[in-house]
């Protein structure tokens, strides 16, 4: 397993988390968002299988190490989340999808069984189940990386402006909503545990036109993680 | 991938994006798109590409986005061979995983 830390902030951001988990295996950060260009990761977390050989086995898609274990604090928030959207009279908007227990079962399946796994798909396969890219989205990737080096050099008005568009163009690639709006959050808040999660505006002063809550909103219980096809 | 101008070369543009520039065109995997004749011209290849070209002129730079004449995020199965780097900042590819399978896991902390 190799995981990959997608975050603009890159190591100053990841390295708390990473060195809490003190994984055995290779940790990488991916400060450029190249994981959705090369990979057509659209949300996070997603998972790409590659065989031996360098060839990709599944493309990616939503995917979790096992049942979860959250820290108390996050876990917390999420059942609180999943209580009153229940509570609402909707569905959980985490729920549906892409089954977040048993994929690890499958991962599992594919490192005993390589190439005769029933999970394992052809190349032709991988690249018919890869995210669909239409020229907006193409935009939208361009867009994405104009943002970051704007505000990177600390030219706000630019990145907020790239990134607008991004999400408008792309409305489906719910890594760069996070992205963007976590660093907003992140800043409002002060930082903390809380505060890349903190992905809606507190006042008029949030530069977008859609916040996590609005926009998971619109989305149907199941096209947040959506179930790949053959699962 | 990000660029202050247009005026670059093939090497740049594969380092950049991924697609090597040869005889018969910009290739990934087994996939080559023609170029048609002429010398490397990244507006040429990227309009061959599905790439959108955005520029920033405010801030002089430019973005190339990634090829969507497909239709779909991959053209190949093979996989990229992505650089990426360790918290310490040292440089690690994808293609030094080769020989074992690789279960790549996209994380945030957000």
């Amino acid at each position: 397993m190799i995981t990959v830390g997608v975050e603009t902030e890159g190591a100053e951001a990841l390295r708390d988390f990473i060195e809490a988990a003190s994984p055995e295996h290779p940790s990488l950060v991916d400060s450029d968002h190249v994981m959705e260009r090369a990979f057509g990761v659209v949300n996070i977390p997603n998972v790409v299988w590659i065989d031996e050989a360098g060839v990709i086995a599944r493309p990616a898609e939503p995917g979790w190490g096992g049942p979860q274990d959250y820290p108390k604090w996050l876990a917390d928030v999420l059942a609180e989340a999943e209580r009153k959207a229940i509570e609402a009279g909707e569905q959980s908007p985490y729920g549906a999808g892409q089954n977040r227990d048993s994929y690890a079962d499958i991962v599992r399946d594919w490192a005993a069984k390589g190439a005769e796994s029933q999970y394992a798909l052809t190349p032709n396969q991988v690249i018919a189940a890869s995210q669909p890219r239409d020229a907006g989205q193409s935009e939208a990737a361009a867009r994405f990386e104009l943002g970051a080096d704007a505000w990177r050099a600390d030219d706000r008005e630019s990145a907020f402006a790239h990134w607008r568009e991004t999400h408008r163009l792309d409305p489906n690639n719910w890594a760069y909503k996070r992205q963007a709006w976590s660093l907003v959050g992140n800043e409002a808040a002060d930082g903390g545990e809380l505060g890349r999660f903190l992905q809606f505006g507190i006042d008029d002063s949030w530069p977008f036109d859609g916040d996590f809550n609005r926009d998971r909103a619109a989305v149907e219980p199941g096209d947040y993680y959506p179930r790949s096809a053959d699962l | 991938m990000l660029t202050d101008t247009l005026d670059i070369d093939a090497a740049a543009f594969a380092a950049g994006t991924g697609w090597e520039i040869k005889a018969q065109g910009a290739c990934k995997g087994e996939v080559c798109v023609p170029l048609g004749e002429g010398d490397f011209d990244v507006r040429n290849a990227a309009e061959r590409l599905g790439m959108s070209i955005v520029a920033d002129v405010n801030r002089g730079r430019f973005a190339i986005g990634p090829a969507s004449f497909g239709g779909r995020a991959l053209v190949t199965a093979e996989a990229p061979d992505l650089t990426l780097h360790t918290l310490n900042g040292n440089e690690v590819r994808l293609s030094q995983f080769r020989g074992e399978k690789v279960v790549l896991v996209a994380w945030a902390p957000y």
